[in-house]
């Protein structure tokens, strides 16, 4: 500090905690303004309003035949709409759940047994399993095979074999009717 | 420069490294700034605030912005009516470009009126002239982004001017849009430039603060630091003087932001552009009002046509002020003892004003001769007054040093 004349001439000393208490109440209230200024910018980089107004989709299920798989596009990724054979059902419910990486029993993943409805996007890393064509390779399981880094998935779609920690996801989705369902 | 012994071990370590502690000590608590500077000198840390809102609210807003020009403008509106707080940020960059304007303008004139341009400031004053042309690149070519019809049709008018350019001007036109007429290259190379520009004004603000910290700072008595009874450290008693700065620029931005967003802007920019309709009346934003006007006055003179003449006079008007460290041939700096300047330097900021008001009106007769009578005191003013007035002005006499009037005041009391 330079030193202040005026200050040096008999004046009394500077009462150090009330300066103390001044400089922190400033301090503190600059940082609470400078976060609630950040907000903005921050929230500005959320979906904006017309990316969440897509944020469902109608699905028309009259089309896919027993055995057919459909992919269809909900928030920019693949949901997986798989119409089960009693075969694949019969399988998926035939494992013993507590040998499962992530235990899940196939009646917990699925609200009507014929259809499995699943985000198409592989627990790992983010690729997208194949298994969708009948001419795509479907791993070990009968399920979906995943061609970044080999995970298999049975036909509820859980994790089986291979480096993903989970089952493949499971939206929030509804029947409107019998054959159309509402996706998010 | 490393004179500063800083306790903390590792700031130690560092510094001993890559001196950015010192530098920071160097131009904060280390910088002795003079005690006696009034509230005129805050706005060049406004100027600062500004251009780092500028910058942040413009790397937001083109996170969602659209350089195409069938899809900038419906990108805008989506910012204002879907992006969450975009609205908030189109207005902060849209009238804050306003508030940018305005506090440099007042920096200017402060630096008029106490002679910091006056040696040994001559380089302190260029660079800070650069970064206002530069500014005013950057705000023009911002305005066309939205793609209305004012983006649009102030893009033809000023890109047009040069056109006025003998021989090449048409190429250069034709260089410029990328094209035949204003149109998705020259949006694209806009948007781009504009991205760019802010970051070279960063540039030139750092060069400014070199070149301010070498020169160090004028003082509304335009006399020279004696020594460290002058002075204070520039932290925290500038910076603290600084922030409450900020703090008053603040709430009137925000007032104008949340209660008067489209007072500044014009109606006709939220119509798309149109290539084959213009607005009935063209204006530009207020900040380039004066040099607006100057381009619309000026008739044919002797040989040369009146819109390369109009062309000329604007470019003059900007680069005259290149020249006023010699133009200004008084010894002595700061107005204050300058008795006649202190009036005619009144008188040229009326003069300014005027053309600002002149810029924006219809021009009929009346408006142009206005427009000649204004453009004629801002040529007057660098090219007479300034070189006259150090012959003629009877000075008052200055002080000995920036403490001796506050002693002799005390003295009195």
């Amino acid at each position: 500090m330079a030193s202040n004349s005026a200050t040096a001439s008999g004046k009394p000393p500077v009462d150090a905690s009330r300066r103390d208490f001044l400089i922190y109440a400033a301090t503190g209230a600059a940082a609470v303004g400078a976060a609630l200024a950040a907000w903005p910018f921050i929230n500005s980089m959320n979906p904006a309003a017309d990316t969440l107004a897509l944020s469902s989709i109608d699905v028309d299920l009259k089309p896919v035949e027993e055995g057919q798989r459909l992919t269809v596009a909900w928030r920019g990724k693949p949901v997986f709409i798989d119409h089960r054979t009693k075969k694949e059902i019969d399988e998926a419910r035939a494992v013993n759940v507590a040998e499962l990486r992530d235990p899940q029993k196939d009646e917990e993943r699925v609200k009507k047994a014929e259809w499995l409805i699943m985000v198409g996007i592989c627990t790992h890393l983010g690729c997208v399993p194949l298994g969708q064509k009948a001419s795509d390779p479907r791993g070990e399981f009968g399920g979906w095979f995943c061609p970044c880094h080999g995970s298999q998935y049975d036909t509820a779609g859980r994790i089986r074999k291979g480096p993903a920690p989970r089952n493949l996801e499971v939206p929030q989705y509804a029947f409107t009717t019998d054959t159309t369902v509402k996706i998010g | 420069m490393s004179d500063h012994a800083f306790q903390n071990r590792t700031i130690r370590w560092v510094d001993s490294r890559l001196p950015i502690f010192s530098i920071l000590h160097h131009s904060t608590s280390g910088y002795p700034a003079p005690k006696n500077l009034n509230y005129w000198w805050n706005f060049g840390s406004l100027a600062l605030f500004m251009l780092v809102t500028m910058i942040l609210t413009g790397i937001f807003l083109a996170m969602n912005y659209t350089p195409e020009a069938t899809l900038a403008f419906n990108s805008v509106e989506r910012i204002m009516r879907d992006v969450n707080h975009g609205w908030l940020l189109r207005y902060l960059h849209s009238n804050g470009a306003s508030f940018f304007f305005f506090v440099t303008y007042v920096h200017i004139f402060r630096g008029l009126y106490y002679g910091s341009y006056k040696a040994p400031r001559e380089l302190l004053w260029w660079l800070g002239l650069a970064i206002y042309i530069v500014m005013m690149a950057t705000a023009f070519m911002g305005y066309v982004l939205p793609w209305g019809q004012m983006s649009f049709w102030g893009a033809t008018v000023i890109t047009n001017l040069f056109s006025a350019i003998p021989l090449v001007g048409e190429s250069i036109t034709t260089w410029l849009w990328g094209g035949f007429a204003v149109g998705n290259p020259t949006l694209n190379r806009f948007f781009a430039l504009h991205y760019l520009l802010p970051f070279v004004i960063l540039g030139i603000v750092g060069l400014h603060l070199w070149a301010l910290h070498t020169a160090k700072s004028n003082n509304p008595l335009g006399i020279d630091v004696k020594g460290p009874q002058d002075t204070v450290p520039f932290h925290p008693y500038y910076t603290v003087k600084d922030m409450f700065g900020v703090g008053v620029l603040v709430m009137i931005y925000a007032a104008v932001v949340f209660f008067l967003p489209n007072a500044l802007g014009d109606v006709d920019n939220y119509i798309p552009a149109n290539s084959l309709v213009t607005p009935t009346h063209i204006v530009p934003e207020w900040y380039l009002l004066p040099f607006y006007a100057m381009l619309r006055s000026i008739p044919d003179i002797w040989f040369i046509p009146a819109k390369l003449a109009g062309v000329l006079t604007l470019a003059f008007a900007l680069l005259i002020l290149f020249v006023v460290p010699w133009l200004d041939t008084s010894k002595v700096r700061s107005a204050r003892f300058r008795p006649v300047y202190k009036w005619l330097f009144a008188l040229f900021v009326v003069d300014c004003i005027w053309l600002d008001w002149i810029g924006a009106q219809v021009p009929n007769d009346s408006i142009v001769l206005e427009g000649r009578l204004a453009t004629i005191y801002y040529f007057g003013f660098f090219l007479i007054i300034m070189p006259l007035l150090g012959w003629f002005e009877k000075t008052k006499p200055l002080p000995t040093s920036i403490s001796a009037p506050v002693l002799k005041a005390q003295e009195k009391a």
